[in-house]
């Protein structure tokens, strides 16, 4: 869906990160992008140089804010300090969505820093979404929660991970950002057909998406973010917006990051797949 | 974190259930890998660390459970690791890599974060290493103050700017009853070591190594030059890490100086902490030195925490 009250009825296009070694060519050369995706806590700070750059990109660009530690699925209560600098920072950004990731990191105030994936469970999907409801709630504005890819599966599972995800947004009426880089990552990593997890989410909520490259292993595929999009996930992406609608879009390269333009460039090939997309609706 | 059930959850069936679960993994996860960057074969109650870990986690045709645990335990030492040496170039350069690996190590598993953001990682890193000077042996003195000034680097970088005191109010504030803050950015250091210096030789070098990595042949030319920046001797410095127009600066202040922003800092009136400069320090000087600091911005309304400055 181009515009749905999961990303604030808005109609963002094609986006890029936001990342450090760009800023100079960004606020020099002004380049024309259609929005760029920060990860939150990289200005959830009290002051310096993080929201000085971040409000002079806010001058000219829109910006959708990503978070990564916010932890929906951990079983400890939404962190107080960091729910009340999300906010500052939302009013701050004037994004018209937020996004952070179905996992979990944390347990009795420990952070592990990572995205770890949750037993898919209906109790885990419960807590899951009751702390869902309660930071939307608090940041009062739309939330997607998006899909991780992962490395292991659990035995208490009682469900498909795309199940999980249904589970989840359904119970929080929250949006989805589809990542379907994750989803081919964990696809190759467990075994499962991702076109399977693509058909069976809820179409109408999916508020954003991700594409990324990855990196092959001998026994896995790590997500890796520093690679351009390989062939099978744009063709996953294409499956994706036949069913979803053109949906705002994000490439990230988080590591080995190219130049502005190449990172850009690539961006921009999602364009293909879009007007493929709208041709096959007409 | 609290420890773990003996064994996983079979199922997660409640919240309680999966906080037991979500223990589970995490205390594997944070253990301290073994010196190939494996997980430990054994448990905390030492069984096989194979079985504990097939107890919650799939195989698949390719990877035991073992090993699809490994790999997020490896994946967040690595992280951690990482933002460790990003944050301490110094201290990593004064104690050489493997001395660095075993300090992070160790502090990582007495002190794991407790943040939401790694930039706070480093914050009880200068405590650690006094708290177990055997890792820093005979440089523990040197690594602490090390420790100390990155993290003020830190805080100078992305701290709370309030709101500066106007010059007005402090020429009709009597000294006897004026009482000024120190902005949250600015971190008041006394060191043993000049530091600071000490720093800025390791970035440039960092600095030309990085250059040297895109210039074939001149690599190897660099890194003989520039191996090892020498360490400090000892020599009492004082100095405040802060910011100017959100840039990183180091000032070195007189030890009077210090005195008087210190004292401004544990909250005495501006005539109490110019009487603790001591004497034979002239007036004019004094002024000076009020001058800078106001120009550099670094006064502020006190706030309800006093400041102390670390020495």
């Amino acid at each position: 869906m181009p515009a749905n009250r999961f990303n604030g009825h808005s109609d963002y296009g094609i986006g890029i990160g936001l990342r450090v070694p760009h800023y100079r060519h960004i606020l020099s050369k002004k380049p024309v992008v259609d929005w760029f995706e920060i990860i939150s806590e990289n200005f959830m700070v009290e002051g310096g140089r993080p929201l000085e750059l971040l409000d002079k990109i806010l001058e000219q660009y829109r910006v959708v804010q990503h978070g990564v530690s916010m932890y929906f699925g951990s079983a400890d209560k939404p962190d107080r300090t960091h729910l009340k600098r999300l906010k500052a920072l939302v009013k701050r950004t004037r994004t018209p969505w937020l996004s952070d990731h179905l996992c979990w990191g944390s347990v009795d105030g420990t952070y592990t820093h990572d995205l770890l994936p949750m037993p898919y469970t209906f109790a885990a999907a419960r807590r899951t979404a009751e702390k869902i409801r309660q930071i939307r709630d608090y940041v009062e504005v739309p939330v997607c929660v998006e899909n991780v890819s992962s490395y292991a599966e659990f035995h208490a599972s009682e469900m498909t991970e795309w199940e999980f995800l249904t589970e989840v947004v359904e119970l929080a009426d929250c949006g989805i950002l589809l990542d379907v880089n994750n989803i081919y990552v964990s696809s190759k990593n467990h075994g499962f057909n991702p076109y399977d997890y693509v058909n069976n989410v809820p179409h109408h909520r999916v508020g954003q998406m991700h594409i990324a490259g990855h990196t092959k292993f001998e026994k896995y595929i790590l997500d890796t973010h520093d690679h351009p999009v390989l062939d099978p996930v744009w063709k996953l992406y294409a499956h994706a917006t036949r069913l979803c609608g053109i949906t705002a879009t994000l490439l990230e390269w988080d590591d080995r990051i190219p130049s502005f333009d190449e990172v850009h460039n690539e961006a921009l090939k999602a364009n293909e797949f879009i007007d493929g997309a709208k041709k096959a609706a007409v | 974190m609290k420890p773990p059930p003996k064994h996983p959850p079979s199922r997660v069936a409640s919240t309680a259930d999966l906080r037991a679960f979500q223990r589970m993994m995490a205390s594997a996860i944070v253990r301290p890998l073994t010196a190939d960057d494996g997980l430990q074969p054994l448990w905390t109650d030492g069984r096989p660390m194979d079985k504990v870990a097939a107890e919650f986690i799939k195989p698949n045709d390719r990877l035991t459970s073992f090993e699809r645990l490994q790999l997020y335990s490896r994946m967040y030492w690595f992280r951690l690791f990482d933002a460790i040496r990003d944050d301490c170039p110094g201290l990593l350069a004064a104690l050489g890599e493997r001395a660095f690996g075993r300090l992070a190590q160790a502090y990582l598993a007495q002190y794991p974060s407790r943040s939401f953001t790694l930039r706070d990682l480093c914050s009880r890193l200068e405590r650690f290493i006094l708290e177990e000077p055997r890792l820093t042996a005979p440089r523990t003195a040197l690594a602490s103050e090390i420790a100390r000034f990155e993290w003020a680097q830190t805080v100078a970088f992305d701290g709370e700017a309030r709101p500066v005191i106007a010059a007005a109010r402090l020429a009709r504030t009597p000294p006897s009853r004026l009482r000024l803050g120190l902005q949250p950015y600015v971190t008041l250091l006394s060191l043993r070591h000049p530091i600071d210096t000490y720093v800025i030789a390791v970035k440039r070098r960092d600095a030309l190594r990085s250059e040297a990595s895109n210039t074939p042949g001149a690599q190897a030319v660099v890194h003989r030059a520039f191996r090892r920046a020498a360490l400090p001797r000892p020599r009492r410095t004082h100095v405040a890490v802060h910011r100017h127009n959100n840039r990183l600066f180091y000032k070195r202040l007189d030890p009077a100086a210090f005195r008087i922003l210190e004292a401004l800092g544990r909250g005495c009136t501006l005539s109490r902490a110019i009487a603790a400069a001591g004497p034979g320090v002239r007036p004019g000087q004094v002024k000076a030195w009020f001058a800078s600091w106001m120009a550099l911005g670094w006064f502020c309304a006190p706030g309800n925490k006093r400041r102390r400055a670390a020495s």
